[in-house]
């Protein structure tokens, strides 16, 4: 993406068609850490790579709940994030003063999605730089939405968003068909290993990950850091088995070294290209 | 007139404003002049009602919820209408059935049109249940309470949503709650009583109705503003039927009637 004469303002064309301001927030979304979303015919799980700016700061928070039945997980500019889920919560809150009922999803991606847009045709404002997986549960089902700062939403089975997502969302499209019918246990330990795959060289923990689940009648929650662990381990307890098989052939073959998970794959995608959010063109 | 700085006050009250973009501000109307403008001063609209409504009866059964009216439209101890329609229905699982003024009656229908239609329009397959439709008239006629220009009527809400059953009521100060039966106005002293003792779980449409006739016929004897012509509803999950008009068996042969003043020296 190159600099040129139209991309001063987000309400100036290029003569490709494109609006290249809004384009250059979505690679803002792509520059912060990993989200990942699924989910099943029961729950939505979210995931995030907690990212610190060092060792002695704390990381950023990325999973916020919107209310008992909504969630988010963010990536990009979390600051513009915050005031997302601010407004997500208040128009949560009014909703259920005045019709005594939870907000649907999809209603709220919309008017998210619709905020955006303003952002996006106006001289005076800028897009808003960060991508948001919203995860909630209403009277049609348990959904999984991607808010962009274009102002498009998408509805998703699986999806990751933020560096390194490629990789996740490859290992996503190689199982999303059997998360309809896992368990909640199940769906957990497939978003653990899909924040595996952008955590690529770093061991995965209950410091470097945060998850969080919303499931019929189950309201949403984020994990705290011991429940989490145990999901972790509870993913290596099924890799160990794997890891001892290597071990052994390392000995015989130790010129071979390979950086085998459970998943058996890595991050090599030879899959087809992931759906990723629409450009300016369709 | 200048509507600068009245503006705010009107488009967050309209159900259908998420669909108008952050620029856009509706006309004011002289209408939402009055109405605002009741926030900063006590402008009245409505400190006494005019063309009214009697009781409206409810109750759940079996199958969902019955209600039911008569169609009497009051001019203080006139009887000026006798055709008035005091139930509408609001969606395909909603019904609304109101006493006391009938012209705020027709602008709470319109607004539940304008909501319903807003609602549709969303076309994603969620809809506003009985529960939704009862907390947002409560809300209104609350707000309105709020601004000493009350919507002059006692509404009565049932529905069905999802095998569950909902009959609520909301009166003109925004008094909200919900039963498994319910009257306004007269009914509240006559109909209620019989009730409590009659009514139980999982009555059939025909008990329920009976029950209903039973009480709108004590009102009829007792009650000045009721007259012997009236509708039943019936809301289910698969939609709602108001019946034609019609009249119930009252019997005035009754030797008290026929010299009621035989024992009371002096009265004509």
């Amino acid at each position: 993406m190159f600099r040129n004469q139209y991309d001063t303002d987000v309400t100036t064309w290029s003569p490709a068609g494109r609006l290249h301001q809004v384009e250059y927030a979505m690679e803002a979304v792509k520059q912060g850490s990993a989200a990942i979303g699924l989910r099943s015919k029961t729950h939505v799980v979210l995931a995030a790579v907690n990212k610190a700016s060092s060792e002695l700061s704390s990381h950023q928070k990325k999973l916020f709940k919107i209310d008992n039945h909504i969630g988010i997980a963010m990536a990009g500019l979390t600051a513009d994030g915050r005031v997302l889920s601010r407004y997500m919560r208040s128009e949560c809150i009014n909703h259920k003063f005045v019709y005594e009922s939870p907000l649907p999803v999809g209603r709220l991606v919309v008017q998210v999605a619709d905020k955006a847009q303003v952002c996006t045709q106006r001289s005076w404002k800028r897009p808003y730089g960060v991508g948001l997986l919203v995860a909630g549960l209403d009277e049609t089902g348990p959904h999984l939405y991607q808010n962009c700062p274009s102002g498009n939403y998408f509805e998703f089975h699986a999806f990751a968003i933020g560096s390194r997502s490629q990789a996740a969302k490859t290992y996503l499209e190689r199982k999303f068909e059997s998360f309809m019918d896992c368990s909640k246990e199940e769906l957990v330990r497939h978003a653990l290993h899909a924040v595996k795959e952008s955590l690529q060289e770093e061991e995965l923990s209950s410091a470097n990950c945060g998850v969080a689940i919303v499931g019929v009648g189950e309201p949403f929650v984020i994990l705290d850091s011991k429940t989490l662990q145990a999901y972790i381990e509870s993913l290596e307890g099924a890799k160990d088995d794997q890891a001892t098989k290597i071990e052994v052939e390392e000995e015989r073959n130790p010129a071979v070294i390979e950086r085998q998970d459970v998943s058996g794959g890595g991050g090599v995608g030879v899959g087809a290209e992931g759906e990723g959010p629409s450009d300016m063109e369709t | 007139m200048r509507s600068s700085k009245l503006i705010s006050v009107v488009p967050r009250t309209l159900p259908e404003s998420h669909l108008y973009s952050f620029h856009f501000i509706p006309t004011l109307r002289s209408i939402d002049f009055f109405q605002s403008l009741s926030a900063y001063v006590a402008v009245s609209m409505s400190r006494q009602p005019y063309v009214t409504g009697t009781s409206v009866l409810g109750l759940i059964y079996e199958g969902g919820v019955l209600i039911a009216a008569d169609t009497a439209g009051s001019y203080g101890s006139t009887t000026r209408f006798k055709s008035v329609e005091r139930m509408k229905a609001v969606s395909n699982n909603t019904l609304l059935g109101a006493s006391g003024e009938i012209s705020d009656f027709q602008a709470i229908t319109q607004l539940l049109d304008r909501l319903i239609v807003a609602d549709a329009m969303w076309d994603d397959g969620n809809d506003l249940g009985p529960l939704d439709i009862h907390n947002y008239l409560t809300r209104v006629m609350y707000n309105r309470r709020n601004k000493f220009d009350p919507l002059w009527n006692t509404l009565i809400l049932g529905g069905v949503k999802n095998g569950v059953k909902h009959l609520g009521s909301v009166s003109m100060i925004g008094v909200h709650y919900v039963d498994n039966h319910i009257a306004t106005g007269f009914g509240i002293h006559l109909a209620q009583p019989i009730f409590r003792e009659e009514w139980k779980e999982n009555m059939t449409l025909e008990e329920g109705t009976r029950l209903l006739e039973k009480a709108l016929l004590v009102l009829f004897y007792r009650d000045r503003s009721a007259i012997n012509k009236i509708q039943v509803a019936n809301v289910t999950e698969d939609g709602v039927h108001i019946s034609q008009p019609y009249a119930l068996k009252s019997e005035w042969n009754l030797e008290a009637f026929k010299n009621p003043t035989a024992s009371a020296a002096g009265s004509w």
